[in-house]
């Protein structure tokens, strides 16, 4: 069962310096912008953050990104912020890219409490150098290994106060599977509601998965990131 | 004489003839860039636009009704269409790599004489995105690729073998860029049809890659 938590920082006083991060979005659309403004507030270095971008530039995690916070970024695509390049040349991150469609199975399969999985996804390309092959019923596959977190910040619509989320249109993206794939799960909401107001039917992350709610400031509209 | 178009002119008509190849009922993914405008030249209406951020069934948004959670891969505003779903990443990459779509459209840097494509990595650049292609790659039923014939510097993109990183091992379908349509058939590049007013000598002129024509 999650708790609801009015003091954003009270909310994040689990993460540490050195931790692992999962963070929700696909750029700054589903990303928990509320908790990441947090976080670079907060006095922690040595970061290592999953997610499929590193924001943009100076927006997100290209925020926490320029505070020199992280070691390390596990994602797919870090193009869409010119900083990570500049970072990366000047040996001031690590990175380590993965196929989106493996970046989202090693999170399910880590959520899952599985090691890993055989996939054909980047058989034959640089992506595959060092990765065990098998063949199985004569396809070659590769084995990814699941990941598994310290704390995932990720971002529902709405919670109840169980802490069963639902999502919004291609907000959803990594924030579901996230929520399975990590020890503390905290999620930023548009809205808190009652047990029994959302749809049984209808919840996609059953409060088990859930540790800590507490509501958006930050929101993404068409005029970009505004505080609410 | 070929009749001189600017860039998008171009981009607009090798995803019209892009469009001619798809017949629904059929599931299509759409890359980022020419891709994207096969959408608007599409004349068939079963087809389901899949984008790998989560949503089957993508339609064009008037600018009144952006969402700016609405989004597609390449992070423009897009509409959902009657019958959409929304999931989350990885049952999404399950519908790709799993088999489960018909076609996807990619851009490529190059392709080699097999159908072999490059589009992820330029050597001695930050190899910083590969996103969604090397799933789509493995995964789709059908792969067609749209590119100019050559680069910026005049050089030809479709060549005897890639010096860039390859995407994946798989073939793709066909392959399409302002000068002509390709297929790849027992695993070699055979010329489909010529845009208009394009001669074949000045497709070989401007391709490396060996072909024979249908």
């Amino acid at each position: 069962m999650a708790m609801i938590q009015h003091e954003i920082t009270d909310a994040l006083s689990c993460v540490k310096s050195g931790d692992t991060i999962l963070v929700g979005g696909f750029g700054l659309i589903g990303a928990p912008l509320t908790l990441i403004e947090a976080l670079t507030e907060k006095d922690v270095k040595d970061l290592t953050i999953v997610s499929n971008n590193l924001g943009e530039s100076g927006k997100g995690l290209g925020k926490l990104l320029n505070q020199n916070k992280i070691k390390k970024g596990i994602g797919s695509y870090f193009t869409s912020n010119r900083d990570v390049g500049d970072k990366y040349q000047n040996g001031e991150i690590e990175l380590e890219l993965l196929p989106q469609g493996t970046l989202a199975e090693s999170l399910r399969a880590g959520g899952a409490g599985l090691g890993g999985y055989y996939t054909t996804t980047g058989v034959g390309t640089d992506l595959a150098k060092g990765k065990e092959e098998r063949e199985i019923d004569g396809v070659q596959y590769i084995l990814e290994k699941a990941i598994r977190a310290d704390v995932a910040l990720i971002r529902a619509h709405k919670a109840d106060t169980l802490g069963n989320l639902i999502y919004y249109k291609t907000a959803r993206n990594f924030n579901p599977l996230m929520a399975t794939a990590a020890k503390t799960v905290i999620v930023e909401v548009d809205e808190i509601v009652e047990a029994g107001e959302l749809d049984p039917e209808a919840i996609v992350t059953p409060f088990i998965f859930v540790d800590t709610i507490v509501e958006a400031k930050q929101v993404l509209t068409k005029k970009g990131v505004v505080s609410k | 004489m070929t009749v001189q178009l600017n860039k998008t002119e171009m981009q607009h008509m090798i995803a019209k003839r892009v469009a001619q190849e798809l017949k629904g009922p059929c599931t299509v993914n759409l890359g980022i860039g020419i891709p994207t405008l096969v959408a608007e030249h599409m004349t068939d209406d079963h087809i389901y636009l899949h984008t790998e951020n989560g949503l089957l069934g993508v339609t064009d948004v008037d600018d009144e009704s952006v969402d700016p959670n609405l989004v597609n891969a390449g992070k423009l505003p897009v509409g959902e269409a009657v019958g959409a779903s929304f999931f989350n990443s990885s049952d999404s990459f399950a519908m790709i790599r799993g088999g489960h779509v018909d076609v996807a459209i990619l851009g490529a840097l190059q392709v080699d004489e097999h159908g072999i494509i490059a589009n992820w990595a330029v050597p001695g650049k930050n190899i910083m995105g590969v996103g969604g292609a090397m799933d789509l790659l493995v995964g789709a039923k059908k792969v067609f690729v749209t590119m100019s014939h050559t680069s910026k510097d005049g050089s030809p993109k479709l060549l005897k073998e890639c010096t860039y990183p390859i995407t994946s091992t798989r073939q793709v379908d066909m392959i399409f860029t302002e000068l002509a349509a390709f297929k790849v058939a027992d695993g070699n590049l055979v010329l489909v049809d010529l845009m208009p007013g394009v001669t074949l000598e000045e497709v070989r002129e401007k391709t490396e890659a060996s072909f024979t024509i249908e």
